[in-house]
C-alpha cells in the first residue's frame, strides 16, 4: 500500500498469497517425527462471504465442485459469519489435501474474492485433542493453534510447535496476529 | 494473471478529495508568502500551534479514550469484539489495534491513534447492544479504515493553519483591546491599531476558509472509510443498516448526553449533534446519511454482478 493511497484514503483490499501453502507436507513430516502429530486428513478454507449475486453464483460453482467429489467437502458457518469449506480425506495423503485446498482457494481468487479469504486450517493429532496449523493468506505465514477448552488455548504448546516447524514453514512473527479460531471445523 | 477486484474505483471521490487538499495546501502557501512579504513575525504563535497540535496528535488515543470514558479490554473480557477485530485485521493485513469499550448508551464507535501500531478502536456498550454481529463488523471495519488511512495525522495536518489563524485572531483581539489603553496616542499608535485590525481581519478570513476546507476534507474521508470498510467485509448493506439504526437512535437520545459527547465528533462513526441534523451540510464533519447510503447501495450493486 503506497503513501499516496493512504493519503487519498483509497486503501486497496489486501491480496491473498497462496504460495506457502505448498510447504505444508514438509512440515507434516517434521511434526510427526518431532511431536508425534499426524495429519487428521481434515483441512478447511475460511472465507468471508460477500453479499449479492456475484458471490452466490460462485458458491453454486463451488457447491458443484464439492458435490462432484463424493461428499469429501462440507460447508459450515461460524458465529462471526465466516464460511468454512472443510475437506475430509485420507489422513495419509497430505499432498492430496493441500492440492484440494488449493483448488478451492484458487477458484475463489479467480472470481475476484481473494481479499475475502481469511485463513486455511489444517488439523493434526497424536491421538489426543487435535491441534491446528493456520495459514494466513494476507501474510503468507503460518501459526499453530492449540485449543484446550471453551475460549482457552495452550500458548506454551503453541510455542513448542512453532519451534518444531520453524524451519519448514514461514511462521507469523507478530504474536498478536495469532488470533484464535474457536469452534473451527476439525478442532 | 492478477486477481480481479469486485469493485470499480471511485475516481470522483478521489478527485474531490485531492482538490480539497490542494486548496488547503494553496492556503498554506498563500499565508506563508504573505507573512514573508509583509515581514510579519508570528514565530511564537506558529510554535505554540505546532506544539498544541503535536500533543493532540501524539496522545490522540489516550485523550479520546479518556474523554469518552473508554476502557481497554482483553480478549477474555470481550471475546466477540476481539474476534471481529482479529478477523478484520487478518483480512486487511494490518496490525491489530487496542480494543476498548466505553460504558455509555450513546450508540457510537470511534478509532484514533497516531499510527496503525498505536491505534485504539472503541465501541460503546450502546452500539453493541443495538447492532447485530454483522452490522457491528461493518462499523468496526469503517473504523479500521480510518486507522489504515491515517486520518488522525491527515486531519491534524489539515487543521494546523486554521488553528494558527484562530490563535492570531485571539491574540490580535486581546492586544487590540488592551494595547490601546495606555500611553500617548500619536500617529504611530494609530498605525499600529490599524495594523492589528488588518491582521485580525485576514486571520478571521483564513480561519473561515480553512475551517470550511477541513470540514469538506473530513466528509470525504468519511465516505472513503465507508467505502474501504464495505470493500473489506464485502457487505455494504450491513454497514448501511448499521448507519440507519445508529442515526435513527442518535436523534432520539436525550440532549444532555449528546452535548457531553460533542467535542469528540470528529472521531465518531456518526456525529452526535445537539441540534439535530438541520445544521448546514457545509459545516458538518460527516456527510449526510443519504449520501453515505447512496454510496453503499452503489457498492452493493457491484457485488450483485455475476461472476464472469
Amino acid at each position: 500500500m503506497g503513501l499516496l493511497d493512504t493519503i487519498l484514503g483509497r486503501t486497496k483490499p489486501a491480496k491473498a498469497d497462496l504460495d506457502d501453502l505448498f510447504a505444508l507436507p514438509g512440515a507434516a513430516v517434521t511434526l510427526e517425527a518431532g511431536q508425534g502429530l499426524k495429519p487428521t486428513g481434515t483441512g478447511s478454507v475460511c472465507v468471508k462471504p460477500a453479499e449479492g449475486q456475484g458471490f452466490a453464483g460462485l458458491r453454486e460453482q463451488i457447491d458443484q465442485l464439492l458435490a462432484a467429489d463424493n461428499d469429501k467437502y462440507t460447508e459450515t458457518k461460524d458465529a462471526f459469519g465466516f464460511s468454512w469449506i472443510t475437506r475430509h480425506g485420507d489422513p495419509s495423503d497430505i499432498q492430496d489435501l493441500v492440492g484440494d485446498l488449493h483448488t478451492v482457494n484458487a477458484s475463489l481468487e479467480d472470481a475476484g474474492f481473494g481479499p475475502a479469504l481469511l485463513c486455511t486450517l489444517v488439523t493434526f493429532s497424536d491421538g489426543g485433542p487435535p491441534v491446528g496449523l493456520v495459514y494466513l493468506y494476507k501474510r503468507g505465514t503460518w501459526y499453530p493453534f492449540v485449543p484446550t477448552g471453551k475460549d482457552q488455548r495452550d500458548n506454551s504448546r503453541e510455542l513448542q510447535l512453532k519451534a518444531t516447524i520453524g524451519s519448514d514453514l514461514k511462521i507469523e512473527p507478530d504474536l498478536s496476529r495469532w488470533f484464535p479460531v474457536w469452534g473451527a471445523p476439525g478442532l | 494473471m492478477s486477481p480481479r477486484s469486485r469493485f470499480a474505483s471511485d475516481r470522483g471521490l478521489v478527485a474531490r478529495m485531492t482538490f480539497t487538499m490542494f486548496l488547503i495546501g494553496l492556503l498554506y502557501v498563500a499565508v506563508v508568502a504573505a507573512l514573508i512579504a509583509y515581514h510579519v513575525s508570528i514565530g511564537a504563535i506558529l510554535v505554540i500551534a505546532a506544539v498544541m497540535l503535536f500533543v493532540q496528535y501524539y496522545f490522540s488515543d489516550k485523550m479520546a479514550l479518556y474523554g469518552m470514558g473508554g476502557r481497554i479490554v482483553t480478549p477474555e473480557e470481550a471475546p466477540e469484539l476481539h474476534g471481529i477485530v482479529d478477523r478484520l485485521c487478518a483480512l486487511a493485513d494490518m496490525p491489530k489495534p487496542k480494543v476498548a469499550i466505553a460504558d455509555t448508551d450513546i450508540p457510537n464507535a470511534f478509532a484514533t491513534g497516531r499510527n496503525p501500531s498505536n491505534a485504539v478502536v472503541c465501541a460503546t456498550t450502546g452500539i453493541m447492544r443495538r447492532l447485530n454481529a454483522e452490522e457491528l463488523e461493518g462499523v468496526l471495519s469503517h473504523e479500521l479504515s480510518h486507522v489504515a488511512h491515517r486520518d488522525v495525522a491527515v486531519m491534524t495536518f489539515a487543521s494546523f493553519l486554521g488553528m494558527v489563524a484562530g490563535l492570531i485572531t485571539r491574540f490580535a483581539f486581546y492586544s487590540g483591546m488592551f494595547g490601546g489603553g495606555y500611553g500617548r496616542r500619536d500617529d504611530r499608535d494609530n498605525n499600529g491599531a490599524a495594523m492589528v485590525a488588518v491582521i485580525m481581519l485576514v486571520s478571521v478570513l483564513v480561519y473561515v476558509i480553512s475551517f470550511l476546507l477541513t470540514r469538506a476534507l473530513s466528509r470525504y474521508r468519511e465516505l472513503s472509510a465507508d467505502r474501504s470498510g464495505a470493500l473489506l467485509t464485502g457487505r455494504p448493506s450491513a454497514l448501511a443498516s448499521a448507519l440507519q439504526k445508529v442515526t435513527g437512535d442518535m436523534a432520539r437520545i436525550p440532549t444532555r448526553d449528546l452535548r457531553a459527547a460533542e467535542p469528540f465528533n470528529a472521531f465518531f462513526f456518526t456525529p452526535a449533534l445537539a441540534n439535530g441534523f438541520s445544521i448546514s451540510s457545509l459545516f458538518s464533519t460527516h456527510p449526510s446519511l443519504e449520501k453515505r447510503l447512496e454510496q453503499l447501495a452503489k457498492l452493493s450493486n457491484q457485488l450483485g454482478q455475476p461472476v464472469a
